[in-house]
Order: structure tokens, then sequence, then C-alpha cells
């Protein structure tokens, strides 16, 4: 009721200035985006040793729940983004790509290491896969060996401003 | 503390009891009784039922170049402690040994293993496939003959 009171006094000028204080105009995009950004659900699947940091970044002492990431889902079909945390091997990619696919749009793909980045040291050998670009849409890619989890927390930031303004991702051309 | 059988026996009294020509070749505890493929079961089966090799610690392969490929094999006896290796030599163009998973069952996978990577077949193995490589992999990569293929 006090409200009501206090806009019964306010003059028209007063309104403009409450009204564009209080009420946000946007695209239904944009919302969801914002949204979508701060609150990935990252696919618990880890390939290699980069897993070990993938596992501290979501412990204690890193606490990737400070920025919303830690509702790590052991399903692709609750997922939003998968970490690719290792070795992808030739015989485990059939395997890694059909669990990107259960995954649910929208979703996003981030290479973490520099295995999963360009195959890393094993790069030339005959049974791994050198870049998981191979198979799938990256994202964001984090280079270590391993990356350190603040290496991973400031990739799923990055990843965080992708989401919510896509153009910054966007390739210039001329 | 295991003892190394081969400490304890000449090679003739070991063909002897074996009921083989083998010969022993390397020095030290790298020494190793050499065996053809035809031999290799029966001299087996004798190192299970005289000597008490009980146990198969591991099944490897090395590629020797121009003089062939060797079949190694690790045996134990957990009711002696002893320890043995044994080395089947065959040649890069047949590369067939028969399978010992008849004589210990935990043979598979290390077949299927060489098999997968260095391309040595085993007669008489229930499942001889790969075992690490993807299905359609062409060629055996651990052979010295191998060629990396060109990245598309």
């Amino acid at each position: 009721m006090e409200i009501e009171k206090g806009i019964e006094r306010l003059n028209d000028q007063q309104v403009e200035e409450f009204v564009q204080k209080n009420i946000i105009l946007t695209s239904l995009d944009a919302v969801f985006n914002w949204a979508r950004g701060r609150s990935l659900w990252p696919l618990s699947s880890g390939l290699a040793c980069c897993a070990i940091e993938m596992m501290a970044t979501g412990a204690s002492r890193f606490d990737m729940a400070r920025f919303g990431y830690e509702v790590f889902r052991p399903s692709p079909r609750q997922a939003d983004v998968v970490i690719v945390a290792g070795t992808l091997t030739w015989k485990m990619a059939p395997a890694m790509k059909r669990v990107y696919e259960q995954m649910a749009e929208p979703k996003w793909v981030i290479a973490m290491g520099a295995c999963a980045c360009t195959g890393g040291p094993f790069n030339e050998s005959y049974a791994v896969v050198p870049g998981v670009d191979k198979i799938l849409p990256v994202d964001v890619y984090i280079p270590g060996c391993p990356p350190r989890p603040e290496a991973l927390l400031d990739g799923m930031l990055k990843l965080k401003e992708k989401i919510q303004d896509p153009s910054k991702a966007r390739v210039k051309h001329g | 503390m295991v003892k190394f059988l081969l400490d304890e026996f000449e090679p003739a009294q070991l063909s002897n009891l074996l009921g083989q020509e083998v010969a022993i070749a390397g020095e030290g505890v790298s020494r190793a009784l050499i065996v053809t493929p035809e031999q290799l079961i029966a001299t087996m089966e004798a190192l299970v039922t005289k000597l008490g090799f009980d146990y198969l610690g591991d099944l490897t392969s090395v590629d020797r170049g121009a003089e062939g490929l060797e079949v190694v094999y690790h045996l134990y006896s957990l009711t002696n402690q002893r320890e043995i290796r044994v080395k089947a030599k065959v040649d890069a163009e047949t590369a067939t040994v028969p399978t010992v998973t008849t004589i210990w069952p935990g043979a598979d996978w290390f077949e299927r293993e060489v098999y997968d990577l260095m391309g040595i077949s085993f007669a008489g193995h229930p499942n001889m496939t790969r075992l690490l490589l993807p299905e359609d992999f062409e060629g055996h990569p651990l052979r010295k003959s191998y060629k990396l293929q060109k990245r598309v």
C-alpha cells in the first residue's frame, strides 16, 4: 500500500525514470542466453589425466560452484557442455561422438588440454585423434598439459561470454 | 625369493626333461628358452606338468627385423617359486604360432593384443580379433615395416 501512495506522489518525469530503472526490455533469446551462460551443466566425462584437473576444479579448493557450473551430469541428455578432458583415441571417437549427439540443444564443447586441442604429444600417433575438432564442433580450446583448474575456470567463463554475446566469437571477415 | 630356473639346469638336462631339443639364448637374467612354433605346445605342457609352471605372467612379442618375430612367454611357478622365459621364433611372413589359451586361459587377451599390434596369429585361439585398435584399422603398428599413414 505504501508503494501505491508513493506512486501517487510521482510526476510524469519521475514515473518515466521509475520505469527505466526497473523494467528491462529485451529479447527472449538474450534472457535465455544470459541464464544459460550462468548455469552450464557439464557432462561428467573424462578421458585421461586432464579429468583429474577437471575433478579438482569441481572440488572445494577451486569450487566451480562459485560460477554455477558444478552440476556435473552423468547423462548426456541432461548436460549442456561436454568438456573433452584428455586424449581421444580413434577407438573411443565413435563413443564420444554418440555422447555428443545424445545431448540436447543448445550444447557446447570445450577441448581441455593439448591432446583434446591438437593431439598433443600423440599428434603423430596411429591411435590418437589429432584434435577433437576433427569430430566435434569445439567452442573453447584450453591449452596446457594438463591445464590447471584456473585455466578450466577461465575457459568456462570464456564460454559464458560467448553464449551471452555470440557476436564476440564471430569470425570477422575482410 | 623367486629363483631363475635356468640357473639350476644344464641345457642338455633341460632338453632331456622336456623331451624337446631346446636352445638357451641370452645372458644373465635375460636368458630364455628358444623354441620353434612346432615345439611350443609340447614344451609348454612339459613345463606345466613336470616343472609346475602354473602361471603365465606375461605374453608379449618383439620384431627383430631381418631375424623375424619372437613371441615371449614369462612363466612363473607359484608352487615352486621359479620363473622362466620362453621365446618362440617365427618368420614375419608366416607369423603364426599355436595358442596357449588351452594351457593358460588367461593368455586370451595377451594373444589378442599381440595379434592386434604385431600381427602374429595364434592358431586355435577362440576369438582372434583386434583388442585395442578400432576394428577397421589397417595394418599392425608395432611391426618395423609399418608406415604411418598420411593424415587427411
